[in-house]
This record gives C-alpha cells, structure tokens and sequence, in this order.
C-alpha cells in the first residue's frame, strides 16, 4: 500500500516510447515461448494445435522420407508455432515487468517497528523513546507495531494504539485538510500510504503482506491465471470453426486429387491446411488479450477483469464527476462585485484580510486577485486577527481584528450572521445583492459574499467574490470526440441546476445531473442500463460504491476508499477521473485489434490459394499454370513461400498486437471504412507481394 | 438488333415485375407472420392439427414442431411411392424402389425436389398432386414460418426464448401466401400456354409416321407452386425446358419471377419485422448484387459461349431450347440456382465449363441469392451475423447486430451453422467419387466426371435440386447419399438458426448509436457481399479448381 502514490518506474513511461519488441526481450520470453509448445498449453487455440499437429506429421513425413521440401517446410510448420507461443510469451513478460516494478516500490518503505512487547513497553517508557528496529514495510505481519513520526509515511493498515496525530489522508480520500487520528473511539483507523503531519502515534498493523490491495494487483498485472474474456472466447470458437472447414477442404481434396489422378502427398496436404487456417489471428489472439491489459497497466490502471476492458470498449454513456474531472478541482476567484454604496477598494481589502490566512486554493486565488488588481491595498494587515475557520455548520470563514470582524461565506449563511447583529434580513442592499449572486450562480461560477462589522455596530454586506469553476483545458475537444464515438457524456455535480448547466454549456458536455446525491447517481446508471445502455463512471468515496459496482466500468481513484476500489473493477493510480476516456479509447481499440488481424488473417488466404493451388495440380492440368499469377517459380517453392509468408507474417505482426492498431475517435463507420481499407485490402495484397518476394529468394535455394 | 438488347431487355422486364410486386407483397408477408388475427379457415386446421395456434413456442419447442412435422412429410411421402400402384390415378405406375422412394420423400420434404426418376413416366397424378404438390405447399411454408421465426427473434425485446408459434406460421403461410399466389399464377399460366388436364397418356403420330406417347396432366398448378416455392420439381423430367410447362419466352419470364417473387420479399419483410426498413432493404441489397453478378457472368459465359464445341458449333446452343436462346436460358440458370429452385430450361450438364461453374457456385453460397423461400433469408441473416461478428470488432464495440449482442453462445450457434453446410457437401463429393457405385453413375471421367458429382452434392447439400444431366442418379448409393444430403443440409441448418433464434429473442435490445455498426449502409451491403464471396470462395475454390475451373482453363 505504502508507495502507491508514486508511479511505478516503468508504467510512468508514455506507452508510444516504449521500444515494443527488444531483442533482449525476446531472448527472454524464447524459455516461455518453448514451454508453450506443450500441447496441453496449445490446446486453448485450436488454430495453432492444429499447426503443432501439422508439424508433427510432417516431421515424421521428412524423417521416414527425407527431402529438401520436407524438411524446410517441417522447420517453418515448427517456426509458426514458436512465433505464436512468443508472442504470448513477450505479451506476458511485459506485465511481469510492471508486476516487478510494482513489487519494487513495496520495499521502498521502511517502518520503525517497535522491538519487544508494546504492552509491556508503554507502561514503562516514554513514547519517544520506544526501542525501534528499521524494517522494510514488507516485512510487517498483523499484529507487528510501528512508530510514526511527523513526515513519515503509515507502512501499513493498522489501527492507532497510542498516541494523537494529523495525518494527511489525501492520498485516500483527496480532502487535502488534515485529519485527527488517536488511539481509542472510532477515529483510530490509519490507512497504508497516509502521511503523518504532527506529532507522532504508534500503530497496530491489521493486514499481511501478500494480503493488501497491491498484492492483488500484482497477482493481476502478471497474469499468470489470465481468464480469457467473453469476446475472446467467441472469436476463438469462430477461428475453430474456420479451422475446421479447412480441415475438411483439405481432406476432401486429397480425395478429389486422388480421383483427378493428381494424387498429393500428406507434406503438401499438411502445408496447405497451415496457410489456410486462421494462424495469424490464432497465434497473436492471446497476445492481444494480455497486451490489452498491459496498454491499461502502463497509464497506471489496474483492471480487475479483463472483462472490464472489453465492457469499456461498448460504453455508450459517461458519467463524469465535475470537480476534478470536468472543472479544476479548485475554484478561482475570477471578479469582485460590490453592492451600491460600497467602493471596489473596500470590498477588496475585506476579501483580502479574510483570506490571508486562509490557505485553501479558492482563497490563495482572492489573493491572488486582490494583489494584482487593487495595488492600493497590498499594505493591508491582517496581523493581530483571529482567523474563523470555515465550519460546515456555519458555511463561512473570517477573520477577527481588534474592532472589526470580516466574514465570507455561501450567501444565505453570510445573510444569516449579518442579520444576528440587528441588520435588518430585507432591504435594497439585500435584493442587490441577491441579484449579484444568482448572475454569479448564472454563469457556473461560485458567489462568495463578504460582510463586515466594525466595531459592535451593525453588520454591513459589502458584496461578492465571484469563484469561478475553470473548465479543464482540452475538454471540449475530448467530449466532441466522445460524441462523435457515439458516447453521451453525463456531468454529475452537487451544485444547483442553474451553475450546473452553465458549466455543462462552457465544457460541453451532453447531459448534467445537478444536486446530485449518490442515490441519484445509482438511479441514473440503472436507468441507462434498463434501456440497454452500458455506464462508466469513476468515483472515489465511500458512497460512490454502490454506483461504481453497479456501473459495467466503474474505475476507482487510488486515493479513494478502500470500499470504493473494493466496488470498481479497475484502479486508476494516478486518481486521473479524465482516465475514464482513455480506458474506453484501449478497450476499443483491444477489439478492433482482434478484428483487424482477423479480416487481415482471413484475407491473406486468397493469395495462399493462387500460390499453392497451381502448384498442387500444373502437373496433372497444365492448364491451372493460368491461376499462377504471381509467376512463382516452381511449384515447390510457391508452397515454400507460401508456408513461410504465413510464419513470418506472425513475427511482424507481433508489435502490431502489442500496441494495438491506430485508433483515432470517430464514428463507427469511418472507423470501419478505414479498418477494411487498411486491414482487409492490406491482407488481401500484402500476401502476394509476400510470398513472390519470398519465391525470389527460396528459388535460388539448391533443391527447390 | 443485337443478341444483347432481348437479353437485357428481359433482364429490365423482370427487375420492373419485381420492383413493383415485392414490396407489395413483402407488406403482406410482414402482417401474415405478426399479426395476432387467425382466418377461419386456418382455425379448421388447427382444431385439426390440435394445436393452441395463440401459443408462443420455446424455439426448442419450436423445432421439435418442425422436425416433427417433417418426419410425418417424409413417412407419408415414402408410403406414397412404395404403395401408389394400388392407388387410384396411378396411370399404371408400379411401386418405387425403397431407396428412390426414400430420396423422393426426402426430397420433397425438404424443398429440394431432386429428382432421379422421369416424372412423367413414374409418377401417377394423385402422388404427383396429393403427395408432391401438397409438399410444394407446406415445404416452402416450413422455410418460411423459420426465416419468420428469426425475424421475430431478432425483433424481441428480451426476456424469454420464445419465437411464434410454427402451426400458426405453417397454416398462414400456406394459406395466406403460397395458395392465393399460387392460384393467380397458375391461371395466367394456363393463359399463356401451359397444359392443365386431367389425360392420361395420348399416343401421337408424328410427322415421321413414328409414334409418341405425350402425357397431359395438372401440370400449370404445380408448375406455379414450383417456382413460388422455389421447389424446382418438374412435373415432366425436363422441367421448364418442356413445351408443356414453359411454352414461350413469355412463360420463361413470368416462371424465373415467380421463382424470385417470394425470396426477395422475404428479405424486405424482414426490415417490415424488425421495424428497420432499412435492414431488409440492405440484405435486399446483397441478395440482388450477388445475383446480379451471377446473372452477368452466367450470360456472358453461355453468349460468348467459350469451349471448343460452342466455337465449333457456333454458339452454345446444346442443351438449351431454341425458343429461349442463350440468354434466356442463362436467366433461369441463374435464378433457379441461386434460388434453391432447381428449375431447369436447360441442361445444365451442356452448359459451357465456367457456366456450369457459376451455376455451381450459385448453389455453394448457401441458396442465399435470393436463396429458397425462408431459407434464403435465414441464410443471408446468418452470413450477416458473421460478417458483424467481424466487421462489429473493427469498429471497437463487442459485435451486435440490430440491437443484439454476439456473443460466445450466440457464435458457437452460428459456427455450426457455417460449418454444417461445408462437411456434409465436402464429405458427400469424397465420398461420391472414391466409392465405385458413386462413379458407376457418372458420365465422363475426369474433370467434367467431376463437375457432375459435384454439381449433384451441391445441389442435394444446399437443397436446390437441379442436376447435371449426365448423371444417374437412380442407383441406391446415389439416392442413398443425396438423400442424406439433402436432410442434414435442410433441418441441421434449420435447427442451428431456430436456436439462435431463441438466445436473440431472450436478449435485450441495445439501442443503436454512432458508435454501432451501422448494417444498412452501402459499406455493411459491400461487407457482406465480400464475406459471402470469400467465405464459399476459400471453402470451394480447391474442388472447383479440379472440376469447371480445369475445364474453363483447358
């Protein structure tokens, strides 16, 4: 749990800079790749069983009646299962490397582990002073106690047993305000990665290694107990049904060939099932699954299922939190309205004293403000006051001076205090002022209103700072090409109707749901998902767990609750809610992978035909030399070339099924018409090219 | 005037007949196979069938009605032939034999009207009429009522397997569509020419003082349900090439409409079904594109008539009736075998060797080109659920079609159906020409030898039921194996597609967005087209390389 807040070394890297296929990562993955062969392993893609199979009898072919022919298609029959197997095998080893990275950053941490029995100790000694043993965070069971001091990290989930202190949970929860841990009652519970900022408290650790969030997700990232996904399945069972046709085309033809009086052997037989059947798409199908996952790895999300990243290739609707995903998670303070009567220059010199103690960014940013647009007021000093913390019972903030008390807050709270000081509720200050908040609300932005008393004199509104919610940068965009992927775009947002669709309109998202509690959150999700609509939605709270489980892609921020991750079946690292569009991008583009290769697969088998079917029969019908269109040079090595096209086609296309094809978002036609243009035309032509370059060089072998 | 202008001029003739009825009737069919009404007449049937017609069947259950009703077609039919000397109107006729009798049965039953005897000459009137016939009727009804079911399937909006009622579907196809048109057409063919009586057989006298027996009979009545149902057996053993059955050019082309009326219909109905015109007009499309193509290669191939005997001969005149020419004969090649008719206006073991090859490769496609009534449809959905499967990938969504997703269940059905198809015509032609008694019965030797063997399998596997003449086909081992052909290749396809039928219907429907497939589109028509060409292409290309492709190129 410790370092995940840090980005594995490896994963931090943008996928496209990643060199796909290493020499030294082949070497690597040849023992797996060998493995592999065992046909048990292979008995998961009928296609390449088939070929192993295949290579098998001709093996036997070669060896009771050797030939030059025989034995190099034996090699490459062999060769086109090895290609396949490594290319899972490379696939694999890239989410072992992740794994180890992962894996790396759990030691990185080392605890203070209290020598010696707690309960002894702490009735005897001073807590500073508790005998400690450094130890790596991974080395800590349940029930093992650990001291930590200000600026150091919690090694582990556990429990306060002694001690105060204010821990910095944002790496959890995103609520950067510290909060009070101590020992006893229901605030004791510390989590795992939280940052202690005062004092010092000792902890009971609660969870074993091998037990925590982290370690799940290693065992998943490393993929050793992979189940294959729903879509995957099906088009395997697809690629076996090919397989199986030309099975019988094959056997059938060596009885139509028998009655032609052109009787073939079982090698050329044997060869020519090889080339047909779907091998391409069979050996890089599960390759493409696990690389899928690792595309997702390397932008630090952590898919729970493979299933998932399928299911977020079919989203139809998004829903996006606002704050933190559609907006700057902080507020700006963008203009300052003052009511009639009041000079700009007092408003902001009010505005200012209230907030130069207040260090959330919304009040940093009137500082901001003020400082660069009223220099009149730059000597104002805030020192011998009282700061008033904002409290959710009062809604404002202030700040107290000797004779003189300022406070900002929501209007109705700020409304209320001026009001207790014997300012009467109506007047046309109020109706001003209420004007200027519902034109600040208007536009998306946050009305902050300043009031001021001096003295014990009444209270007196002075007027409002207008936060404004600042659309991420690039949104628009990303939504536009939402829409044209055919996504509805949902903002989901607590603030009223009214600022809600101002921001909806800036950002420009399809839908808003305001005032949004959690229950309508799950109601909406359920709603578009009756109507047969599949959701995504990130989340990070507790309450967000009900919606993220009921979501078909509910992508949970690390730093949320451990009931939220719990609840979603992926992980967003880096707590990113824009991640959520990127998911849907590589659980797309996973799918158009496997269609790609396979339309690509199916389609390179024209060519194969004009190569061996001349081959198989110019002898017995002359007349057939007419299909040989490509001029290959001899019938035996039109079938060579023809093998070895088909093997090497696997190895060129292993990147390819690594990186996934091209996607670029738009609608599901052009996507189409790009994909048959690129990958069905491609696989059509490319294998004629092929396999007469392959002739060129296989004629000039001695024996063929 | 050149030979080209009648050979479009009938092409032009034909695509205005059917450009004006088949939405017509599509519209009828739509209502027929929804509509929750029954016609008196049709609740006598089911009082008589004991069958609850308002009972919305499993698709199991659903099939089991199918198979069922189809056994009872095929003992009957089989009883017909061992027992019709004893019947009356059996104009002498003497018992089949059991294993001509079994492949007539089956035959019959499954659309396919292969037949292996002259029918003139072995068949009394009321095995012709009440046997035959009546299966011309309820064979085509049967495809019909399951292309309608999947429709229907695709059409639920989820919850259970349910997939209509298959009575319900029989009666009203019978009824409502195949009686009332086969009917109206009967009598314009009588009006132009075709014989309908009730003679037995005349001795003739000819003009070389020779005697000629001519055989009258009912025979516009089942020439009409011949083509409407796209059942292709012949009252006479030459079919539509008899002077008795297709008198005149004109009945040439009112026959090759009838033929295409229904399986275009079909598929226009289906947009009806699934409430998306723009479906049924898309696999429409598809079916036209194919058999437009067929009809353009199959008239080039028999006009420019290539081969040394029609280089000789000066055109490829053999085999074909003066009355309809080249082209016309070419036309109804065409349609009769990319519909499952096997209707004949020529012999098509004399037709030139790629002609013989598309017709062939017609045939191969599935009979989805329009295909037969029902079985077209079905077939022409199938391909299109492969072709989503495929092309749905490449888009980044998991493959829907219409709403429904394709998944590891809904796949393996399909599998099966492609598969079937392919293994019992691929098992059938090994067989065919390694046995003795399978080449006992061919013609020629070598390629052409082939041809013929390969042409009946195919004919037989995809339930077509046209033949390359120059086989006899008469022995039991070929009745024994076209008969197995013909049942595997009509009721395990049948099976697989109810099925389907039944997991659509329990799915729930996903509505359509940009991000979908769209499969209505000119590209989806292109897709699909090219997925029907390669699939049959790669799984036949190496026999018919052995056979017509030997003998175009040599």
């Amino acid at each position: 749990m410790t370092a995940l807040t840090v980005k594995p070394k490896a994963g931090a890297k943008p996928a496209g800079t990643t060199s796909l296929l290493t020499p030294g990562q082949l070497r690597e993955a040849l023992p797996g790749a060998f493995r592999k062969l065992d046909p048990r392993e292979l008995a998961s893609t009928p296609v390449m069983l088939v070929v192993e199979i295949g290579a098998v009898a001709t093996t036997v072919l070669s060896v009771v009646d050797p030939s030059t022919l025989g034995w190099l298609v034996t090699a490459w029959l062999w060769l086109t299962v090895l290609f396949a197997t490594l290319a899972e095998s490379v696939a694999e080893g890239r989410g072992k490397a992740q794994a180890a990275s992962l894996r790396a950053l759990q030691t990185e941490t080392t605890a203070r582990k209290v020598r010696g029995s707690f309960d002894q100790l702490r009735n005897t000694t001073n807590l500073a002073d508790l005998p400690t043993a450094e130890v790596p965070s991974t080395q800590l069971r349940t029930g093992d106690v650990v001291v930590v001091a200000a600026g150091e990290r919690i090694p582990g989930d556990g429990e306060v047993i002694e001690g105060v202190a204010s821990v910095d949970e944002s790496a959890v929860t995103g609520e950067s305000a510290p909060v009070i841990r101590e020992s006893g009652g229901d605030r004791s519970a510390v989590t795992g990665g939280t940052v202690v900022l005062s004092d010092q408290v000792v902890v009971r650790i609660t969870s074993d290694p091998g037990q925590s969030f982290v370690d799940r997700m290693i065992a998943l990232v490393e993929g050793s107990e992979r189940q294959r996904t729903p879509n995957e399945i099906a088009l395997n069972v697809l690629l076996g049904a090919l397989t199986f046709v030309f099975v019988m085309v094959v056997v059938s033809l060596y009885f139509v060939a028998d009655y032609s009086g052109a009787k073939q052997s079982l090698l050329v037989l044997t060869a020519l099932l090889v080339c047909l059947i779907p091998t391409t798409i069979g050996g890089l199908l599960s390759a493409i699954g696990i690389a899928g996952m690792d595309r997702l790895v390397r932008r630090n999300v952590l898919a729970m299922s493979g299933r998932a990243v399928e299911a977020a290739g079919d989203v139809d609707v998004l829903l996006l939190d606002k704050t933190g995903t559609v907006t700057l998670g902080n507020r700006q303070a963008a203009e300052l309205l003052p009511v009639s009567g009041v000079s700009a220059a007092r408003l902001a010199e009010a505005a200012l004293l209230s907030s130069l103690a207040d260090e959330t960014p919304e009040g940093r940013s009137i500082v901001a403000l003020v400082r660069q647009d009223f220099n009149t007021v730059t000597e104002a000093d805030g020192s011998g006051g009282e700061l008033v913390a904002f409290s959710a019972s009062t809604r404002m903030s202030g700040l107290d001076l000797p004779g003189r008390r300022i406070r900002k807050g929501a209007g109705s709270a700020v409304a209320r205090w001026v009001h207790s000081t014997g300012t009467p509720a109506t007047s046309e200050v109020t109706v001003e002022l209420d004007a200027l908040v519902d034109r600040v609300s208007r536009t998306g932005g946050t009305p902050l209103v300043v009031a001021e008393q001096v003295g014990a004199g009444r209270a007196r509104l002075l007027g409002v700072v207008h936060l404004k919610d600042i659309v991420k940068e690039g949104m628009r965009e990303r939504f536009d090409e939402m829409r044209a992927m055919g996504i509805r775009t949902v903002m989901i947002t607590g603030d009223n109707a009214v600022t809600a669709a101002a921001i909806a309109e800036e950002a420009g998202v399809d839908d808003v749901l305001a005032e949004a509690t959690p229950e309508d959150k799950l109601d909406l999700i359920r709603k578009e998902q009756a109507g047969g609509r599949m959701v995504a939605m990130c989340g990070d709270g507790t309450n967000d767990a009900p919606a993220l489980s009921q979501a078909d892609v509910g992508v949970a921020m690390n730093t949320g609750t451990a009931a939220a991750k719990e609840a979603g079946n992926m992980v967003d690292l880096d707590s990113d809610p824009t991640k959520l569009i990127e998911v849907v991008e590589i659980g797309k583009q996973l799918l158009i992978t496997r269609g790609a290769l396979t339309t690509f697969s199916v389609a390179n088998d024209i060519a194969k035909y004009f190569a061996i079917l001349p081959a198989m029969f110019v002898v017995a019908y002359p007349g057939l030399d007419d299909l040989n269109i490509m001029r290959l040079s001899s019938p035996e090595s039109a079938i060579l070339s023809a093998v070895v096209f088909n093997a090497l086609v696997i190895v060129a296309l292993i990147p390819l099924a690594l990186r996934g094809v091209r996607y670029t978002p738009s609608s599901a036609s052009d996507l189409l018409r790009r994909n048959i243009l690129v990958y069905g035309l491609g696989g059509l032509v490319a294998p004629f090219v092929g396999i007469k370059l392959l002739d060129l060089v296989i004629s000039l072998v001695p024996g063929i | 005037m050149s030979e080209l202008a009648p050979a479009l001029g009938q092409i032009l003739v034909l695509v205005v007949l059917l450009a004006v009825s088949v939405p017509r009737l599509a519209r009828h069919l739509a209502r027929v196979y929804t509509s929750p009404k029954h016609l008196a007449v049709e609740r006598v049937a089911y009082r008589a069938l004991r069958v609850d017609p308002d009972t919305d069947q499993h698709w199991r259950s659903y099939a089991m009605s199918v198979l069922g009703f189809s056994l009872v077609g095929v003992l009957l039919l089989h009883a017909y032939g061992r027992l019709q000397q004893h019947l009356p109107l059996s104009l002498g006729s003497s018992a089949l034999p059991a294993d001509g009798s079994w492949s007539t049965a089956v035959s019959f039953v499954t659309n396919t009207n292969w037949q292996w005897y002259s029918g003139e000459a072995a068949l009394g009137h009321l095995m012709q009429m009440s046997g035959l016939t009546v299966q011309n009727f309820v064979s085509a009804a049967v495809g019909m009522a399951v292309a309608a079911a999947f429709a229907r399937g695709l059409a639920g909006t989820g919850g259970e397997e349910r997939i209509g009622n298959f009575f319900a579907d029989l009666v009203r196809g019978v009824v409502r569509v195949l009686l009332p048109l086969a009917f109206v057409a009967a009598l314009v063919l009588v009006l132009i020419g075709v014989v309908q009586n009730f003679t037995g057989n005349a001795d003739i006298r000819t003009l070389s003082d020779a005697t000629q027996v001519l055989t009258g009979g009912p025979v516009a009545s089942q020439e009409a349900i011949k083509e409407l149902g796209t059942n292709g057996g012949g009252f006479y053993n030459v079919n539509s090439a008899h002077p008795f059955e297709n008198p005149t050019p004109l009945s040439n082309i009112l026959e090759i409409y009838l033929l295409l009326l229904i399986p275009f219909a079909m598929a226009w109905a289906f947009g009806l079904i699934v409430r998306d015109r723009r479906q049924g007009a898309a696999v429409l499309s598809v079916m036209a594109l194919l058999l437009t193509v067929s009809v353009g290669l199959l008239t080039w191939a028999e006009m420019a008539g290539p081969g040394t005997a029609p280089e000789l001969a000066g055109g490829a005149m053999e085999g074909k009736e003066v009355r309809f020419g080249t082209a016309g004969s070419a036309l109804f090649g065409a349609a009769t075998t990319a519909t499952s008719t096997g209707a004949v206006n020529s012999m098509h073991d004399s037709l030139t060797a790629p002609g013989g090859g598309i017709t062939m490769f017609n045939m191969m496609l599935g009979e989805v080109a329009p295909g037969g009534v029902g079985s077209g449809l079905y077939g022409m959905l199938m391909l299109a659920v492969v072709t989503v499967f495929l092309a749905g990938l490449m888009v980044g969504r998991t493959p829907e079609y219409l709403g429904k997703k394709i998944g590891q269940r809904e796949i393996v059905l399909v599998a099966c159906y492609v598969l079937v198809t392919p293994f019992i015509l691929l098992t059938g032609i090994a067989v065919a020409i390694t046995a003795g008694d399978g080449l006992a019965g061919l013609q020629e030797s070598g390629p052409h030898g082939l041809s013929e063997a390969l042409y009946a399998v195919t004919s037989a596997s995809n339930n077509n039921g046209s033949a390359f003449g120059g086989l006899t086909s008469g022995t039991p081992f070929w009745n024994t194996l076209l008969g197995l052909c013909m049942l595997f290749g009509r009721f395990l396809p049948m099976v697989f597609v109810l099925a389907l039928a039944g997991r659509f219907a329990r799915q729930h429907h996903v509505p359509p967005g940009t991000g979908t497939l769209p499969t209505h589109r000119p590209l989806f028509v292109g897709l699909l087209t090219s997925v029907a060409l390669v699939m049959v292409g790669l799984t036949y290309i190496p026999v018919l390389a052995l056979g017509p492709i030997v003998e175009s190129l040599s």
